[in-house]
């Protein structure tokens, strides 16, 4: 695919590919043309395209795209929070280059109208690729299946279907959504959350709660549906996902029904990975989530979960808030973060430097694997697992050596909701390529 | 929350102190004044003394015990803490509440004597009196201080005075009084040679 | 910085002591012929209530008025305020107003947090949803140290529906910051998971405990509870967690029965209990009055900074 008509040429000298050893790498005809030497390519070597640029790369790690299984873009209905364009310019400058959007937006997207008004959006914005999710059940209503089939057979092929937001909490519905959707190669991503457990909660069921004097979301909520859709999934022989697990239980649920074979794959948000309820102690709602924050010993499980693949990738549950809905008291805030531009970031910190993986580890749990469980277009996916030649040239450059204080105001969403403002995390994008047309130059939007 | 906390300001500024009063003058004086209020009241007829807290209230029980060994007659001793009646609550941290202690009896139409230890700007006088007639309606108030150092901000004069001590504004005077600061005395306190300015303190001591 | 008065929790001993020492001198001043002092001539209370709540406004509005500040009653009830982002709106008006101290009562755990954080003046918290209440906790245990002369020592027994109680959860903080020993009793249901790490004893049954107590605190106990399955009916609960006559008598002579109010009789407290001689009731809203002045004197009777 050429974009623009005009398909330029790239040289990133000395760029570390997955962290590796340094090398130039020649991006030409939207894929991965060339590794020469490291050093070596200067703008007279030859074999270069006429026009390539040449970037020192120098010290950049070299990632394929990241692609985030769970965004909330919000258009429609809710710009004034976020924009396709902006959550997709947030997005590139994360370093990511498909978003799935879900499907809480308002309508709901439920119909092939809707999934592709927002697939149509995420082409015209061109940040990166925007894939929508659907909706399984009506106007999230969890009472009647959309139709996945027409989503899946729309322009935008929708592949993952979530309520997100609400939990299928029906198990019969949600047994006929797992089935139904093999059709097509589909994944129902749930969100796990028994509602007649949360109703009212505000925050983790524990020891903050009970001096903050706030209704508990208890952890058994999430972990009873998980292992009710486990055994669904198992039942019926059908793919699951499970949207941002939050707690050591479920960690363990998961790797129990993998270990049983059955098809169940999962994600973790980065700030479940960093974050904890205490934060919560100030009532400050930019903390409020959902599934909120946890403790320590949660955070740890979920660390070791991700290391060991029993949790397959990282999501961000990217999810803006206008101010109005943040800045409030605590109950009347509406839960979520942003998430895209500080996600790779937040891994780092909390993967990386303590050592519990390494740069090819982030790839696959940031990139691979929920390209693999989105079900992205082949040969898209493949390639990207060596960055080699021949692949596409869909990769991002991350300078690993700077720690940044995060500035709410200097993000691209419109929303202003970072539960890092102020906190100082590692790393920072440099610049990031789709399919060879970069969408991020020295940091900044192209 | 801002917790008050009583503090002397004269033990905690640098600074040279001098010894201006001994426990033996202290003891004189407080005879002395007992005397001035026996003579100017016709033998104590209906006062009530009344400290200012902190070291008001243990002088004004002294002159009590003395107009005992002098006449025989008992007047009734109580405090008033002017301190919510104050006009210079906002100049600094919040101040601690003392007792107010009316005796029985009250203070309707007695001869009220106001005791405290260092009379200054007066501003202190000024609030003991609005705080006085919250209880009652005193005949006369009267005033005794142990020192009078001059500097009067206000049109208030004492009528029993232990000792005129002329100081400069920068320096200030400690009573120590052996009920509350284990031994008698008083002293003035100069800033230091180098901290002047920065030690001067515009405000009476509590 | 200002001071707030936002949780016990973060009271430290000394404090709390000075605000219960301040309010012995207050109460003094309920003895003087002329009950009003000039102190806060000039600054300006506004009582923001979100909530319906008569006694505790009142008690803040007569507090504020003897020490001569001007109070302004913004209620906030029923309004077009059923939303929570007006809070922040109604933070900026009172700043306009000029309020130096805001006493606020909340539906929302942490909404004084919130407002500490958007206006200059002290905030105190009159309740903020099943978060805390702090100067009813100060006034019982001003209560209890007027009555049995100190707190420090005590056996105290909450009882009642914890999990929901502000007032359970600021005396648990303020009389366990004060040296007494708490007890909680509550069916299982009424108590939060994370009751363990609070610094309490737990138990469900309350015969086993009044023998042992020197105060007990019924909390009261919400009708619609029921239908939340917290208990049954209410006549269990009545049963097992109410303070009848013939329990009341179990209690040493000189134990003390406190309540915060508003009470259901014959639900969590026999009406012969909560008028008896032990009961402090009625002395507990005078001495709201005496614990709210001592509050603002101490927020805001100096220049604002902490000494």
């Amino acid at each position: 695919m050429t974009a623009n008509g005009s398909q330029q040429s790239w040289v990133l000298r000395q760029v570390r590919p997955l962290g590796g050893d340094a090398v130039d790498v020649l991006l030409a005809d939207g894929v991965v043309a060339a590794w020469r030497p490291p050093g070596s390519t200067s703008p007279d070597s030859e074999g270069l395209p006429p026009g390539t640029t040449i970037l020192d790369a120098a010290g950049l790690i070299m990632l394929p795209g990241l692609v985030d299984l769970h965004t909330h873009l919000r258009e429609p209905g809710r710009e004034d929070a976020e924009t396709v364009e902006s959550g997709t310019r947030a997005a590139a400058l994360g370093g990511y280059t498909t978003v799935f959007a879900m499907a809480n937006t308002n309508p709901v997207a439920d119909t092939a109208g809707v999934v592709e008004q927002v697939w149509r959006l995420g082409l015209d914005a061109g940040h990166c690729d925007v894939r929508p999710v659907g909706a399984v059940t009506v106007g999230l209503a969890g009472e009647r299946l959309a139709e996945l089939g027409a989503m899946a057979t729309s322009a935008a092929e929708v592949r993952v279907f979530s309520d997100d937001g609400h939990c299928v909490s029906d198990a019969l519905l949600m047994r006929r959504a797992l089935e139904y959707v093999k059709a097509f190669g589909g994944v129902i991503a749930q969100h796990a959350e028994e509602p007649r457990l949360t109703a009212g909660a505000q925050m983790n069921e524990g020891v903050m709660a009970a001096r903050l004097g706030l209704p508990g979301w208890p952890a058994v909520a999430e972990e009873a549906i998980i292992a009710r859709d486990a055994l669904l999934a198992g039942h019926v022989g059908s793919r699951l996902h499970v949207c941002h697990v939050s707690t050591a239980g479920s960690v363990e649920l998961i790797r129990w029904a993998k270990a049983k074979g059955w098809q169940v794959t999962a994600e973790v948000t980065p700030h479940h990975l960093l974050l904890t309820d205490d934060l919560i102690s100030s009532f400050d709602p930019v903390y409020k989530v959902n599934p909120p924050l946890r403790t320590a010993a949660d955070v740890a499980a979920l660390r070791a979960g991700l290391a060991d693949g029993t949790i397959d990738c990282v999501a961000t549950d990217h999810a803006p808030h206008a101010l109005e809905d943040k800045e409030t008291e605590w109950a009347a805030a509406r839960p979520g973060m942003l998430g895209l531009q500080t996600a790779l970031s937040v891994v780092m910190e909390t993967m990386v430097i303590p050592g519990h993986l390494d740069w090819a580890g982030v790839a696959d749990r940031m990139a691979l694997a929920p390209a693999r469980i989105g079900g992205l277009p082949r040969p898209a996916a493949e390639g990207w697992s060596s960055i080699a030649v021949g692949a596409p040239a869909t990769v991002t450059l991350l300078d690993p050596s700077p720690w940044r204080v995060v500035e709410a105001d200097t993000l691209a969403s419109r929303s202003r909701n970072t539960p890092y403002a102020g906190r100082s995390l590692p790393g920072a994008i440099r610049a990031t390529f789709l399919r060879g047309r970069p969408t991020v130059l020295d940091g900044k939007v192209v | 929350m801002a917790s008050a906390a009583a503090s002397d300001p004269a033990s905690r500024r640098p600074g040279i102190a001098r010894t201006v009063l001994s426990a033996d003058d202290i003891t004189r004086i407080v005879s002395r004044m007992a005397h001035q209020i026996l003579e100017k009241t016709s033998g104590g007829a209906s006062v009530v003394l009344l400290g200012v807290p902190t070291r008001g209230v243990p002088l004004a029980h002294r002159l009590a015990q003395r107009v005992h060994a002098v006449e025989g007659v008992d007047l009734p001793v109580g405090s008033l803490d002017p301190t919510m009646y104050r006009d210079d609550l906002r100049l600094r941290g919040v101040r601690p509440l003392e007792v107010t202690e009316i005796p029985d009896g009250g203070v309707d139409g007695r001869v009220v004597i106001l005791v405290d230890d260092v009379l200054y700007s007066g501003r202190t006088v000024r609030a003991a009196l609005d705080a006085l007639a919250a209880y009652g309606r005193p005949r006369t108030v009267q005033l005794a201080v142990l020192v009078d150092r001059g500097h009067r901000e206000l049109p208030i004069r004492a009528d029993y005075v232990g000792k005129n001590m002329p100081t400069s504004r920068r320096e200030s005077v400690a009573v120590r009084l052996r009920e509350i600061d284990g031994a008698d005395g008083v002293l003035i306190v100069s800033p230091e040679a180098g901290l002047t300015g920065a030690a001067a303190d515009p405000g009476e001591l509590p | 910085m200002k001071g707030h008065l936002l949780s016990t929790e973060d009271l430290s001993r000394d404090d709390a002591l000075v605000v219960l020492d301040t309010a012995e001198r207050m109460a003094r001043v309920a003895e003087a012929s002329v009950r009003k002092l000039p102190t806060l001539r000039g600054r300006t209370v506004v009582n923001l209530f979100f909530e319906d709540s008569t006694r505790t406004r009142t008690s803040f509005e007569v507090a504020a008025k003897r020490l001569s500040a001007d109070v302004i009653n913004f209620s906030a009830r029923g309004s077009s305020v059923s939303k929570g982002e007006s809070l922040k709106d109604t933070a900026q008006t009172l700043e306009a107003m000029g309020a130096d101290a805001v006493v606020c009562r909340h539906p929302a755990s942490g909404a004084p947090h919130r407002l500490a954080t958007w206006v200059r003046g002290s905030v105190v918290n009159a309740g903020d949803g099943t978060h805390e209440h702090p100067t009813q906790a100060l006034l019982d245990a001003f209560t209890m140290r007027r009555r049995l002369g100190r707190v420090d020592g005590l056996a105290v027994t909450i009882v009642g529906d914890v999990l929901h109680s502000r007032v359970a959860r600021s005396n648990v903080w303020l009389l366990t910051t004060l040296g007494a020993s708490v007890t909680v009793v509550a069916p299982p249901t009424l108590l939060p998971l994370g009751v363990s790490s609070w610094p309490v004893e737990v138990s469900y049954d309350l015969d086993a405990v009044l023998p042992k107590s020197d105060v007990v605190m019924m909390l009261r106990v919400q009708r619609e509870r029921m239908s939340a399955a917290f208990f049954p009916t209410e006549r269990e609960y009545s049963r097992r967690y109410g303070l009848d006559v013939d329990r009341a008598a179990t209690l040493p002579e000189h134990a003390l029965v406190m309540h915060p109010g508003p009470m259901v009789r014959g639900m969590e407290i026999a009406s012969a209990v909560a008028d008896s001689a032990r009961s402090t009731v009625v002395e507990q809203v005078a001495n709201g009055v005496s614990v709210r002045m001592a509050v603002l004197y101490l927020l805001l009777g100096g220049s604002g900074e902490v000494s």
